[in-house]
């Protein structure tokens, strides 16, 4: 896994276009501590950071074909590059290295743009084509490895984060007030849209082509649901499942370096690590994040599982001032402002993986989306029973039996229940009935907003730009799948695998994995019956029933938690803010930036201080509120990326020989 | 009692302390001013403030969806029967 970044049509001097980008590399140096390199000619230069995990001595990038005409700079995996290099070579291509980079140039050269559908993994990558003058930059179908990219006078800037297109000196840095909305709504941005203002994201399971000046996006890979359900039996369906699970594992353990796994104490994590030992082989370490407030602790699941299953384990125990001390460098890596701390615990997880000398893990990410997990898929479908018969008084109290781990969500009086589930009850073809009552909780919180953040945001509408980029067939589909697909396209890849995936991940030089996201285990699950997936209200229960064999039953029988962490909690201490907290949410602050009401704050300050926020509401306000503050001034205030790239490692590959540039700091 | 119940209303859910956001009759519910947990908050503060003991039955609209109604409830309340 590493960093990438590049610069096409820079206005500069060769010298000055490689330091551009050797500042990118220099921002973005905690994703491949292991070599620097770039390629320079005079449309385009391409940079590298590498975290070196496949072919250690010959894997370094950027990389070329047979007679170096296209360039490639790759951040990622390609989980099946044994098999597809066979096929190369039997078309005549010669390898220098034994690199999964190496068959994607090939691969390039004979499809093109159709070169990804050959591709098993997760991968952003750009391709120079010097004859053709084409920069081609792909993402994976699932939106697990990040690109950003700007243009700005006539200059294309590209790399893995933004805080790399910022380095270059040639952007503005503002936030965009779009996307707080979309945050303030979702918990994350649709994108294109960044947190920022003129940077995008490209889209998941989308392309680049920038040819003579024009810039082109293009879908090439979509979440579809089949107009019939497949006819496939429940036994056949389970051994298939099973089957593509166990190939994914072995796929995602490839590596030359060894190959870790998140514990979780739930039953994803513990489905992946089963699979690595039941059917691999490899020798196993295990990694947890242990809470000092028993309401989030699940280690005694967690040591259960990794003794059932004879593995090494290894737990980081994770206090409130961890959290708090955390927090600033979690945003800095994330780049959003986050509603939930659930990523700080995974930061410090992966800075554990790290001191335990890996760079790998797998993990069960995208289980619950991929099979039916989550809570918001059985409220759907209870909401959509209730509503066919809406003046029934039995089929509210379905409601009951959802969100079990909530002390306050089952101490509310049905009649509140009820209320709240009852938003948008009315029009279950509404495209988006299953996240009603979730977006207009979380948007309560806009009423922190200033009046000029507000009127910023008035022509907009969150809803509508979401609406934009779904298939045309979502229409047709059934509630349940309708909200799969807002959480696989939506929440997966733009919060889950990237503030709380691979940002928390790299963050530490760490390369997350994530068998459950195999393209073909996705692709397989939406063709099932949905009653296969979530049975009555028991989810996941295809993977519950064909993995049960491997489990402690208890792990299977166990009620499904999300996962949390401590929220307004972590930030105080006896009444009293932390230092850095009290400074950003105090009102000179928050009129100073801008974008909330000063005195609102300080009242949701206080009811923090004396611990009395304790609604989802209130802990979501306090934390996206002063996730907000802290990305101004890191991004906006002042910027400081310089210092991670050690002078005079840069290599310039192209010309053959080692060139060490000086990073101008 | 009307002015104590104001201000917690004011201060814990709408954030705002102006006081002139809310008549005394508006529904908590329909205006969205008090979530599954805020009642939770709501019902500490009663017991705590008012030195009263309320019942998972009482914890209904009648009782509790205004300033106007919960004045009314906490007063019947705290008369003993």
């Amino acid at each position: 896994m590493c960093g990438i970044a590049g610069i096409h049509n820079f206005r500069g001097t060769k010298t000055e276009s490689l330091e551009a980008v050797s500042r990118m590399l220099s921002a973005i140096f905690h994703r491949g501590p292991d070599g620097f390199g770039a390629f320079y000619d005079r449309e385009v230069c391409l940079g590298h950071a590498r975290l070196s995990i496949i072919d250690l001595s010959g894997g370094a990038q950027p990389m070329s074909n047979e007679d170096g005409s296209v360039w490639i700079t790759f951040n990622g995996e390609i989980f099946n590059f044994e098999e597809l290099r066979a096929g190369l070579e039997a078309r005549g291509h010669r390898f220098r290295t034994r690199s999964d980079t190496e068959v994607i140039v090939h691969l390039y050269e004979d499809y093109g743009a159709g070169c990804l559908k050959h591709l098993n993994g997760q991968f952003a990558f750009a391709v120079w084509d010097s004859v053709k003058k084409e920069l081609f930059i792909a993402r994976d179908r699932l939106g697990i490895r990040p690109l950003f990219y700007a243009e700005r006078s006539g200059s294309f800037y590209f790399a893995s984060e933004a805080k790399a297109l910022f380095a270059t000196g040639a952007l503005e840095r503002r936030l965009d007030p779009a996307a707080l909305d979309e945050i303030f709504t979702f918990w994350h941005t649709v994108a294109p849209r960044t947190s920022f203002e003129g940077v995008h994201e490209l889209p998941a399971g989308h392309y680049l082509v920038l040819k003579a000046g024009t810039l082109s996006r293009h879908k090439y890979w979509e979440l579809e649901f089949p107009e019939e359900f497949s006819n496939i039996s429940f036994e056949d369906a389970m051994d298939e499942l099973k089957a593509l699970l166990v190939d994914s594992t072995r796929l995602q353990l490839r590596a030359d370096v060894p190959v870790g796994a998140y514990l979780s104490g739930g039953l994803d994590s513990s489905v992946t690590t089963a699979l690595i030992k039941n059917y691999t082989g490899s020798k196993l370490q295990t990694f947890s994040v242990a809470f000092e407030d028993e309401n989030y602790d699940e280690s005694p699941f967690q040591k259960e599982m990794a003794k059932a299953l004879g593995t090494e384990h290894n737990e980081i125990r994770c206090t409130y001032g961890d959290i708090c001390d955390s927090f600033q460098k979690v945003v800095w890596h994330a780049e959003k402002p986050i509603l939930r701390t659930a990523p700080s615990p995974l930061f410090l997880l992966a800075g554990l993986v790290r001191q335990t000398g890996f760079k790998v893990v797998l993990t069960g990410e995208g289980a619950d989306e991929v099979l039916g997990g989550y809570d918001i898929f059985k409220e759907a479908k209870i909401r959509e029973f209730w509503a066919r018969m809406p003046e029934s008084n039995l089929r509210p109290l379905l409601l009951k039996k959802l969100y079990p781990y909530l002390p306050a969500f089952q101490g509310q009086s049905r009649f509140y229940r009820e209320a709240f589930f009852n938003n948008g009850l009315n029009d279950a073809s509404d495209a988006f009935f299953s996240h009603r009552p979730r977006w207009e909780m979380t948007s309560k919180n806009k009423m922190f907003f200033s009046e000029g953040l507000k009127s910023a945001i008035a022509a907009s509408s969150p809803e509508s730009m979401m609406k934009l980029t779904l298939p045309a067939a979502f229409k047709s589909w059934p509630v349940v799948a309708r909200a799969q697909y807002i959480e696989t396209r939506g929440l997966l890849s733009g919060y889950i695998l990237s503030s709380q995936g691979d940002r928390m991940a790299m963050g530490n030089s760490i390369e997350g994995r994530f068998p459950f996201l195999d393209h073909r285990v996705v692709e397989f699950a939406a063709t099932l019956p949905l009653h296969y997936k979530i049975r009555g209200i028991n989810e996941k229960y295809i993977l519950k029933k064909c993995m049960a064999p491997h489990l402690p039953e208890r792990i299977v029988k166990r009620t499904k938690q999300p996962y949390l962490a401590p929220d307004s909690k972590s930030f105080f201490k006896d009444g009293q803010a932390a230092d850095y907290v009290e400074e950003l949410l105090s009102e000179r602050k928050i009129a100073e930036y801008g974008y909330f009401n000063p005195k609102p704050v300080s009242l949701l300050l206080n009811k923090c201080r004396k611990g009395t926020a304790i609604g989802f509401k209130d802990n979501m306000a306090l934390v996206g509120i002063l996730s907000t503050q802290v990305l101004h001034r890191q991004f906006v205030e002042k910027f400081d990326c310089s210092g991670e790239l050690p002078e005079g490692v840069l290599k310039i590959v192209n010309d053959n020989r080692s060139v060490l540039l000086c990073v101008k700091k | 009692m009307r002015e104590e119940v104001r201000e917690f209303i004011f201060k814990n859910f709408l954030f705002d302390d102006s006081g002139d956001s809310l008549d005394d009759n508006d529904s908590f519910l329909e205006k969205g001013i008090i979530d599954s947990t805020g009642m939770l908050e709501l019902v500490a503060f009663l017991e705590e403030k008012f030195g009263v003991r309320i019942e998972d039955e009482e914890l209904v609209p009648e009782n509790l969806d205004s300033v106007a109604r919960l004045v009314d409830f906490i007063t019947r309340k705290k008369v003993p029967s």
